[in-house]
């Protein structure tokens, strides 16, 4: 039996999973790879160790940023975004 | 302290990790007769090797039977056993007093909770080992690992086309799952020469369960059609927003590219992994004694009853060196066994003692025997580019790092690390921590020392936590 799905959203855009799924599993399986720009060089990244191992996958989830998208499992109305540097822009002046 | 509940919870032993070691040493324990807690970030019991989805029946595993069976046991054993899911142990240290001579400290999805016992029982397991190479940053580029926790876990392939490349058998079971799910892989890049494995027949014999689990994921190979490279690795991958292709190249025995040998490949994903590192921060928290193991890695050091060389701190699994699931089990059962005796249990079974004693030592030859077969050797520090990443948090490269070297004078890897901040991001070196002690070894012309890696090994803080919860923390601390 399929495990029943649930919706969120990624970036203003409305996505369905499976429940238990990942943060990062379900974007992948929508095709999402790049969810967050390094502080530094503005590099794109996603999943590297897919284990909490890495913290590459960083992602803002409902307002708070610095989120393991490969640990957290995804919710039913979840609003995920693309974390830009540290996810806290609103910090610096 | 606002975070905490009114009273701590009080073991006699805390077993840090739910994977096959934990799960077995729990079991073993509270058969004995001891109270266990079972303290693990997971939400299910499992940990990598097993890791499973709601309502999953084992299709995509091995060993799925005995898992079953110590997961049975955790709930039927519920009385003495229990089992504290999505906790993230960042501390461990000494507790209060002798009734909690050792204190828990993780993150819960409530808040923080601190967790007493007489003795513990670290069975926190490994990751993969990585080596850059460049283009290993790009989306697309996973760990090994993380390929196989995304199908086993969630049921989620995470390309189409995929290369697979590093060093070790993992790269053969990740292929036959990937192959088995549906995808294209477009072949296996083994670093090393596993021909060399036939040269420990005996470690070998006294295997056949792993050798059939080998074999089963060389007859999917077969069947599926993946071609099988050895002497052979993904040099470089490239791509613009995310990996299009790789460089795949020969080597010689040291690892060097043969020239002229290099190869393009299309691929819209790759998985890489050099064998595993273990998870040492608790055990280096506590000052264990560590050493280097035949793989390279830093390793826990235990003794025949799995104790660590501090009083009531036992090690299991890949801790004290990988060897894989079985025998992380065998030793999570006599860390159980030994762990209870010591904290006065009435009912330790000798004669099972005595037979998982024999188990471990068979199964640890044919660890050894895999590790001599898959070393790495030090010529992959000349695939690297100068604008090659080392560290991927910090964005530290291999420049920087030679930088650090010649020009500030740095001689060993926690130097590099305070100079050009490899291993200072969020994962505190996990990922890059191995290839920067290697690295700098390299540039000196000697061998990786167990100095190397323990310089960059140390995390007195294992897991992200707020700053409110470490203030409300005693001053002990």
């Amino acid at each position: 039996m399929k495990a029943p799905e649930i919706e969120f959203t990624f970036d203003g855009t409305t996505v369905t999973a499976e429940h238990g799924q990942s943060v990062a599993a379900a974007l992948i399986a929508d095709g999402q790879r790049t969810w967050r720009h390094t502080r530094i060089g503005g590099a794109p990244r996603g999943v590297f160790c897919g284990i909490g191992i890495c913290f590459d996958c960083l992602i803002t989830i409902n307002g708070r940023p610095n989120q393991r998208a490969c640990l957290i499992e995804v919710r039913q109305g979840d609003v995920i975004a693309t974390q830009e540097g540290t996810g806290h822009a609103e910090l610096s002046c | 302290m606002p975070n905490y509940p009114a009273d701590q919870d009080r073991y006699d032993i805390a077993v840090v990790g739910a994977g096959p070691a934990g799960l077995a040493a729990a079991a073993s324990a509270a058969r004995a007769g001891a109270r266990v807690a079972l303290i693990d970030a997971g939400a299910r019991p499992g940990g990598q090797y097993w890791r499973n989805r709601p309502g999953d029946t084992g299709k995509l595993h091995h060993g799925w039977r005995i898992f079953t069976a110590l997961r049975d046991e955790l709930h039927r054993r519920a009385d003495r056993i229990a089992h504290l899911t999505q906790h993230s142990v960042w501390h461990v240290g000494p507790g209060d007093d002798e009734s909690m001579r050792w204190q828990v400290h993780a993150a819960t999805p409530d808040g923080q909770r601190r967790v007493g016992a007489s003795a513990l029982i670290i069975a926190t397991g490994a990751y993969d080992r990585q080596i850059p190479f460049p283009g290993w940053t790009l989306p697309g580029v996973y760990a090994a690992g993380a390929v196989q926790a995304l199908l086993k876990g969630n049921g989620v392939l995470a390309g189409r086309r995929f290369v697979v490349g590093g060093t070790g058998p993992f790269l053969l079971a990740v292929a036959a799952g990937l192959a088995d799910a549906g995808a294209d892989v477009a072949g296996v890049f083994e670093a090393g020469s596993p021909a060399g494995f036939a040269r420990a027949p005996l470690a070998v014999a006294r295997n056949a369960a792993k050798m059939s689990e080998g074999v089963h994921y060389t007859a999917t190979m077969l069947r599926r059609r993946i071609p099988y490279h050895t002497r052979a690795a993904i040099t470089a991958a490239h791509g613009e927003s995310q990996v299009s292709g790789v460089t795949v190249a020969k080597l010689d025995r040291n690892w060097n590219i043969i020239a002229g040998s290099e190869n393009r490949i299309d691929c819209d994903t790759v998985a890489v992994g050099y064998g595993f590192t273990p998870q040492l921060e608790l055990a280096l928290q506590l000052d264990c004694d560590t050493h280097l193991d035949v793989d390279g890695s830093l390793v826990a050091t235990a003794d025949a009853g799995q104790r660590s060389s501090v009083d009531n701190v036992y090690l299991a699994g890949e801790v004290c060196g990988v060897a894989g699931a079985a025998a992380s089990v065998t030793e999570g059962h006599i860390a159980g066994l030994h762990a209870a005796a010591a904290v006065g249990a009435h009912s330790v079974d000798a004669s099972a003692l005595r037979r998982l004693t024999r188990q471990r030592s068979a199964l640890r030859s044919f660890a050894t025997a895999m590790h001599t077969t898959f070393p790495v050797a030090s010529g992959w520090t000349t695939w690297l580019d100068d604008d090659t990443t080392v560290c991927r948090c910090e964005e530290i490269t291999v420049g920087d790092v030679d930088d650090a070297i010649t020009e500030l004078g740095a001689i060993d890897a926690r130097a590099v690390k305070l100079y050009a901040r490899p291993g200072m991001g969020m994962c505190q070196g996990r990922v890059c921590g191995y290839a920067t002690g290697c690295l700098v070894a390299a540039r000196a012309d000697r061998p990786t020392s167990a100095d190397d890696l323990r310089g960059v090994a140390r995390r007195p803080i294992a897991q992200p936590v707020p700053l409110g919860d470490l203030a409300s923390e005693d001053s002990r601390f």
